[in-house]
């Protein structure tokens, strides 16, 4: 190990000890509280209430980490993205909107495997015609039209909806390919949906 | 409370340290996306403003409630159980029923509530106050009165017409969650940390959706409930009729069914963690005048 990873694990290390961030006392009172009364429903786990290392910094800071954590970590995430084998980003963006329009998957009502939907009009306006988007995250609406559809950009959207986190240690969005829910070729359209010039988000 | 910060602690040494090979590469290339964000900003879309169907709803929950609140129905159930003598032991809860202010007493109780009840040692809602007094008072197995919790097609929980009876005898009243009592000062500390818990599939926590003002999910205002006027959206109207099913159904129920849409496992009926939860959003919402159980969409 690196000077400067064992550096980043004492930070790591600190913030857990020292919970300045907020209430310790209250937040293990609601972690103990929580351990105890959720039960598995359908597909949806008991064990989904545990946090993973990422969610405790996170949830820990107030979704602020230090900076030089939170640097370091976004890197380890951006280090699991996995690209297509044959370096082709962009799928067909017909897909990519059915796919943007399904918020199914992960409830526990939902049948359980795959496919899923990409649930991203719940937060993102994207194409004009759907006017039923919300507003969690931007608008994405003329996504490529603003950027242009280079090399680099593709790469951008593509690791970005595999693992928004590698960008924003804390963002709110999900990491959908990092947690196996969108599989590389839903993501390649969902890209074509925000990138190719015939998409109607580019019109 | 050291337990547990020493396991995460552990956890996060751990993803560190499995991390240190990665953390010595070079950090991969980020295209610019300081100039992404910037170019976002003037096609970001209004918020605020009511949608048509949004107005179009309420023009129509004004009709109905004029020409009669099904809500209604169900408190006159519930005021029927309420008074009769019921359960193995065959009491009544006016009674035996004490919800905070003396026993038998239903005026103002709802909007006191969650508060602590020192013979059960606990913060409570007042759902699970009505039903552990059906189990305590009145005989009632805890597991039966647990086990179908909430109204669907033509079947409605007791307690649920319960909980509508008394949240009537609360119309017009503020809500005034005694916060000066530790014992709940204590939970709403914990239910405001349960609110920004972040876990689950797509880490998403209560304050994902519900911690800033001004957001919707698709067409859906999501109300902040870290705010007065936010919290007070999210508890008015609760128990309401649903249009979508016909049920009449409770906060208890709401709780349950956000956690569901948070990719959350399911939460124990009239646990510690909903009571938290409620705790947190109606104390936010005091001062807020009660409008009594509701239409809901």
């Amino acid at each position: 190990m690196n000077n400067t990873a064992r550096i980043s694990l004492l930070a790591a290390a600190a913030i857990i000890a020292a919970p300045a961030f907020a209430d310790g006392d209250h937040r293990a009172k609601a972690l103990q509280m929580m351990k105890q009364d959720f039960v598995t429903k359908g597909q949806a786990r008991a064990d989904r209430v545990s946090e993973d290392g990422l969610q405790t910094i996170c949830n820990r800071t107030g979704n602020k980490p230090p900076e030089a954590i939170g640097k370091r970590l976004e890197t380890d995430q951006m280090a699991g993205v996995k690209y297509p084998a044959d370096g082709k980003l962009m799928g067909d963006w017909k897909e990519g909107e059915k796919i943007a329009q399904s918020g199914r998957g992960f409830t526990w009502s939902d049948e359980p495997g795959l496919p899923v939907g990409g649930n991203c009009y719940n937060c993102h306006q994207i194409a004009p015609k759907e006017t039923s988007y919300g507003t969690v995250g931007p608008s994405l609406f003329h996504f490529g039209k603003l950027r242009g559809n280079t090399a680099d950009m593709q790469k951008y959207a593509y690791s970005k909806i595999y693992n928004a986190k590698a960008y924003n240690l804390c963002s709110e969005m999900p990491r959908f390919g990092h947690i196996g829910a969108l599989k590389e070729d839903q993501i390649k359209h969902l890209v074509a949906l925000l990138l190719d010039p015939e998409s109607p988000v580019n019109k | 409370m050291k337990q547990a910060l020493a396991l995460s602690a552990v956890a996060v040494i751990a993803l560190v340290a499995a991390s240190a090979p990665v953390l010595a590469q070079a950090p991969a290339a980020k295209p610019a996306p300081a100039a992404a964000k910037k170019a976002a900003k003037p096609v970001a879309a209004p918020v605020e403003e009511k949608d048509a169907a949004t107005l179009e709803f309420e023009k129509f929950r004004a009709k109905m409630i004029e020409e009669g609140n099904p809500a209604e129905l169900f408190e006159a159930q519930g005021e029927e159980m309420w008074k009769s003598s019921r359960g193995p032991k065959k009491v009544s809860l006016a009674t035996s029923c004490d919800l905070g202010l003396g026993v038998g007493v239903v005026k103002g109780a709802y909007v006191q509530m969650p508060r602590y009840f020192a013979d059960a040692g606990k913060v409570m809602d007042a759902e699970r106050r009505i039903v552990w007094c059906m189990v305590e008072k009145q005989g009632f197995k805890e597991a039966d009165l647990h086990a179908k919790p909430f109204g669907s097609g033509t079947y409605t929980p007791d307690q649920t017409s319960l909980v509508t009876y008394v949240a009537a005898n609360s119309k017009d009243m503020k809500f005034a969650v005694p916060l000066k009592d530790p014992h709940v000062k204590d939970v709403y500390e914990i239910g405001k940390e349960t609110v920004a818990y972040r876990a689950g599939p797509y880490d998403f926590s209560c304050n994902t959706c519900h911690g800033a003002d001004g957001k919707r999910i698709r067409m859906q205002q999501l109300p902040n409930i870290s705010t007065q006027k936010g919290a007070a959206t999210a508890v008015l109207g609760w128990p309401g009729y649903r249009m979508t099913g016909n049920v009449m159904l409770t906060s208890q129920w709401r709780m349950n069914d956000c956690f569901r849409q948070q990719r959350f496992p399911e939460p124990k009926y009239a646990s510690d963690t909903v009571t938290a939860l409620l705790t947190y959003m109606t104390a936010n919402a005091n001062g807020t005048t009660y409008t009594g159980p509701g239409i809901k969409r």
